[in-house]
């Protein structure tokens, strides 16, 4: 997590995850006539993907902003 | 108490709200105390975003088609997701800029070219409107709705009202008033208007708070809660189409909208405005890129909850879905909550308008009018005073035009259509900035062309298939130009292009656009060359995060002006107390001593262009400090050396060459220098060897003598005086050979001791031939003298030249060993100085010996005796004596046998 590079490409790889996930065909998975826990199939599975989703990027930009902070580095999105 | 007058006048409570916390922001933020410079209020101003589309829109979206009112909200958390690669970049370029607005951004990125900021202008100013219009219509219907109160009655017909029994007429003009009051008090030298944002941000608060009170009435208090809710729902016979996506269409809507959404949350220009010229503190979007899409997530939640549920209360159709937020307090007779249900759509449709509107009228100001007018000579207003009060009238003049027109859309257009898709229309509009942007940030070789090319095509297409429609179907333009096509070409029919078919009208405008926009782009910037101007703009673009915060970029403006030039420039614009204000920060970070009369540096002359550009954009500020400061910008090669990367390479790698062609030329002087020193160890060698043979020689003889001398007793005293004198001779040898090599050494070491004066050089030569008379006279050699009658003096140490005369004479008799040994002395006055000739008559010089007989130890022995007749240093010394007067000796041949030496001596200076 300390290199910022790896930092980049963990960021790039949830991006890519997201737009699979939150568009067709994958998306069509969640697709059914059903319920969890009295909710839609779709629009339960979608708020859930998105909160994990978001948390996700909470718990990297965290990560980095106090790695930036113990290294004293200037803030800069690419670490270079 | 939902009168009339209640409902006004909350709503003007709520407008003044605003305004004062905006006016309190911005005393804050003029008092260095912000209250905008922080990480929540970025977030929540960045929310902006959720619009009357948001609030009132969505439901209808999911009443109708269900889950696909997501896709507008998934798009941004993707973006956001890559604030790293993407904001991040367009924020630190916003900043390092100073860009104004999205139109500023792009027109900065080509060359600060104002032909692109004004498309782009024109772009955003027509894509925006239905946009505005969407939220004239949502606060209308919405007072309308609550006129009627207790009744629900869908206000219809709105259009054949005169204007001035329209609400949304005078919504519009309180909004054109409010703004105004926002954004456009006075002229800032910054681009920020932190007001605006905190109040922006305030009404997310708002906007947010309401419509989860919403959310939480139709769910807990209508219905048991969400399980309660759906299980009601399931007898909606439209409840399993609205709860899952299927058909491929609306596969295809779905990816569209996101990538709409994508695009929309990067290029339109309120959002632009917000996220990117409003940013304080870059650190600030490490909060907003996770508690933005979390607002998204939750202002969503009770979306379709309540769509399903004011379905089952509304059943037949008769109230417009896009009005349940409203409609089903108002059923219900909450009449707090239908207040504040109000209100919160209020506070949607004002933050985007105020934000919107200012954005549109900056650029409008800055990117559209200001740069033609500055460039209408007949206006002279270059000349002109104080030209603030007219920026501001142009603003003004420009927020009431945008929500006059945005008015006019909604009233004769938007009408029959939902709120959603007329956002729509909107951000498909705003997407055509997509690849400009994206492609300017991480691809240098975009050109302005290419910029202009595909925006111009992308918007014409988007015209074509989404905006004329509209005229159609709304009675403006014949209906049978969606259908068969403008003038009957089928090939052109707006929603079948080409003869496309089986895509939902938005794809296909999208994928037509972003088709022509994108190749139009790429290709042509292929075809076509970049300015030096674009190719900087495109470097500190491109590697905005490369290059230091401000890199040589002073190096652009390559003329003279002075301070107060540009002080005057500046002044003429943003005042005299801001100007002041600017400059002292200047000088107290830069530590620069600024005199009025005194030479603007570069440094400087860009601080001024920046500065300006805060507040009249990029294209206009480079015109306007192109007027004052003279001279041309820098070359086409300076820039092309000193910004591009690829020359900078080329500018390593020649440095390197010429490294290692100095590194070559060193070596070889090395190695010559290392030649000279074997030579000179070599020399030294034979020196020492010569020298110590030289000296052997007289020591050998003189030794054997005195042994002879010291064993044989019975020597007579005859004998013995011969050997004793041969000692004597050999030891005077000795001597004078040591004494000749200590002066040589002196000599040769520059430690000589001189004593230079002007002297008579007859009297020298005199002095000479009497100090060698006894050796003449010994030898018998009769010597002969050629001197003029007078002689110029010279300049030269008497007794060396003494001895260089003794030496040239000794040596004539020890080699003159002949019959009739004969020695001339000849004295002439020439240009190079006084030349002395001591010719004999002996053997001679074998040819090629002329010079080497002026080395150490070289002796020539013509008969070759092994003897030898001289220690071989007097002609050197002789050379050294010459050369530190400044002439020089040599030897010539004479026409019979023996040899000449000639040497020169320069005359004293003055010597007549």
């Amino acid at each position: 997590m300390n290199n910022p590079g790896v930092m980049g490409e963990k960021v790039l790889a949830l991006f890519a995850i997201g737009l699979l996930l939150f568009n067709p065909p994958l998306l069509s998975l969640f697709s059914v006539n059903a319920t969890l826990f009295g909710f839609p199939a779709l629009y339960i599975c979608v708020f859930a993907i998105w909160g994990v989703m978001i948390a996700l990027v909470a718990y990297m930009v965290n990560r980095r902003a106090a790695a930036a902070r113990r290294d004293g580095a200037p803030h800069r999105p690419d670490g270079r | 108490m939902l009168q009339n007058w209640v409902v006004l006048l909350v709503s003007f409570a709520y407008l003044c709200l605003l305004f004062a916390i905006a006016y309190y922001a911005d005393k804050r933020a003029d008092e260095g105390r912000s209250i905008a410079n922080n990480p929540y209020i970025y977030a929540l101003s960045i929310a902006v975003y959720c619009t009357s589309w948001t609030y009132y829109g969505s439901v209808g979206r999911a009443a109708s088609s269900g889950l696909d009112f997501l896709p507008i909200y998934l798009g941004p958390t993707l973006v956001f997701m890559l604030w790293w690669f993407v904001l991040g970049k367009i924020i630190r370029i916003t900043r390092v800029n100073r860009i104004t607005s999205i139109a500023d951004f792009i027109s900065s990125r080509y060359g600060k070219s104002t032909l692109l900021s004004g498309l782009v202008t024109i772009i955003a100013v027509v894509g925006i409107m239905p946009y505005i219009s969407l939220q004239l219509k949502a606060v209308s219907t919405s007072f309308n709705l609550l006129l009627n109160y207790p009744d629900i009655v869908m206000p219809t017909g709105l259009g054949n009202l005169p204007v001035t029994h329209d609400t949304a007429f005078y919504v519009a003009a309180v909004l054109a008033g409010f703004t105004i009051l926002f954004g456009t008090r006075h002229i800032d030298a910054s681009e920020h208007h932190e007001g605006m944002v905190v109040a922006v941000a305030f009404e997310s608060v708002v906007k947010l708070l309401a419509f989860l009170s919403v959310g939480v009435f139709v769910t807990y208090g209508l219905y048991d809660g969400f399980a309660d809710l759906f299980e009601r729902a399931r007898s909606l016979p439209e409840f399993s189409s609205l709860t899952t996506i299927g058909t491929a269409s609306s596969y295809g809507q779905w990816v569209t909208m996101t990538v709409l959404s994508m695009a929309a949350i990067i290029c339109l220009p309120r959002q632009f405005q917000v996220s990117a010229v409003e940013n304080l503190d870059e650190s600030h979007l490490d909060k907003a890129v996770w508690l933005f899409p979390l607002y998204l997530l939750t202002i969503n939640i009770f979306v379709l909850p309540i769509a399903l549920g004011g379905l089952l209360m509304f059943s037949g159709g008769v109230v417009d879905a896009d009005t349940f937020v409203l409609t089903m307090p108002m059923a219900d007779h909450q009449e707090g909550l239908t207040l504040f249900a109000f209100i919160g759509g209020l506070s949607a449709a004002t933050g985007m308008v105020i934000v919107a509107t200012i954005a549109l009228s900056t650029m409008v100001c800055n990117d559209l009018i200001m740069p033609v007018l500055l460039r209408l000579r007949w206006l002279r207003l270059n000349e002109k005073g104080d030209l603030s009060s007219l920026l501001l009238a142009i603003r003004r003049g420009g927020i009431i035009f945008i929500l006059l027109f945005g008015y006019g859309y909604f009233r004769y257009i938007g009408e029959s259509y939902t709120l959603v898709s007329v956002g729509l229309l909107s951000f498909a509009a705003a997407a055509q900035f997509g690849p400009a942007i994206i492609g300017g940030i991480f691809w240098k070789g975009g050109t302005r062309k290419g910029a202009l090319a595909g925006l111009s095509l992308g918007f014409a297409v988007w015209i074509h298939t989404l905006l004329l429609p509209s005229l159609a179907i709304s009675g403006w333009l014949p209906y049978n130009f969606i259908d068969a096509g403008p003038f009957g070409i089928g090939a052109l029919k707006p929603y079948e292009l080409l003869g496309l078919k089986g895509l939902d009208n938005l794809s296909h405008s999208l994928f037509w656009s972003m088709l022509f926009n994108v190749g139009g782009y790429v290709l042509v910037s292929l075809a076509s060359r970049q300015s030096a101007l674009e190719r900087i703009q495109a470097t500190l673009f491109v590697d905005v995060y490369r290059t230091r915060s401000t890199p040589s970029r002073s190096r652009v403006w390559q003329g003279t002006a002075t301070f107060s030039d540009l002080y005057n420039l500046v002044m003429r614009f943003v005042g005299r107390q801001r100007a002041d204000q600017a400059y002292e920060q200047y000088r107290k970070r830069t530590g620069a001593d600024l005199k009025m009369a005194s030479e603007a540096d570069p440094g400087l002359v860009h601080f001024t262009e920046s500065l300006l550009a805060g507040a009249i954009g990029a294209a206009s500020a480079r015109v306007m400090v192109g007027t004052v400061v003279k001279g041309e910008t820098a070359s086409m090669d300076e820039v092309m050396r000193v910004l591009d990367e690829t020359s900078q390479v080329i500018e390593y790698s020649h440095q390197l060459e010429q490294k290692s062609q100095e590194l070559e030329i060193a070596s070889a002087e090395l190695q010559a220098a290392n030649e000279r020193l074997k030579e000179l160890d070599r020399l030294k060698d034979d020196f020492l060897s010569t020298v110590s043979h030289e000296l052997r020689t007289p020591l050998t003889s003189i030794r054997s003598f005195s042994e002879i001398l010291y064993d044989r007793s019975e020597l007579g005293t005859k004998q013995r005086k011969e050997f004793l004198g041969i000692i004597i001779k050999e030891s005077q040898r000795l001597t004078r050979l040591i004494n000749q090599l200590l002066d040589l050494a002196k000599l040769e070491a520059g430690r000589g001791e001189w004593q230079i004066s002007d002297i008579d050089p007859k009297e020298v030569i005199e002095e000479s031939v009497a100090a060698t008379g006894s050796l003449l006279s010994e030898s018998h050699m009769e010597l002969q003298i050629r001197v003029p009658d007078v002689v110029r003096r010279v300049r030269a140490d008497r007794d060396r030249f003494i001895q260089v005369m003794v030496n040239l004479l000794s040596n004539a008799v020890k080699f003159c060993d002949g019959a009739e040994p004969k020695v001339f002395i000849n004295i002439e006055e020439t240009q190079e100085g006084l030349l002395v000739s001591v010719e004999d008559n002996g053997p001679g010089i074998p040819r090629g010996a002329e010079q080497r007989i002026f080395e150490k130890f070289e002796q020539v022995d013509p008969t070759a005796t092994s003897k030898p007749v001289s220690t071989g240093l007097g002609l050197p010394i002789c050379r050294q004596i010459v050369e530190y007067f400044g002439g020089r000796i040599w030897v010539e041949r004479t026409r019979g046998t023996g040899a000449r030496f000639v040497f020169t001596v320069p005359f004293a200076a003055g010597a007549g």
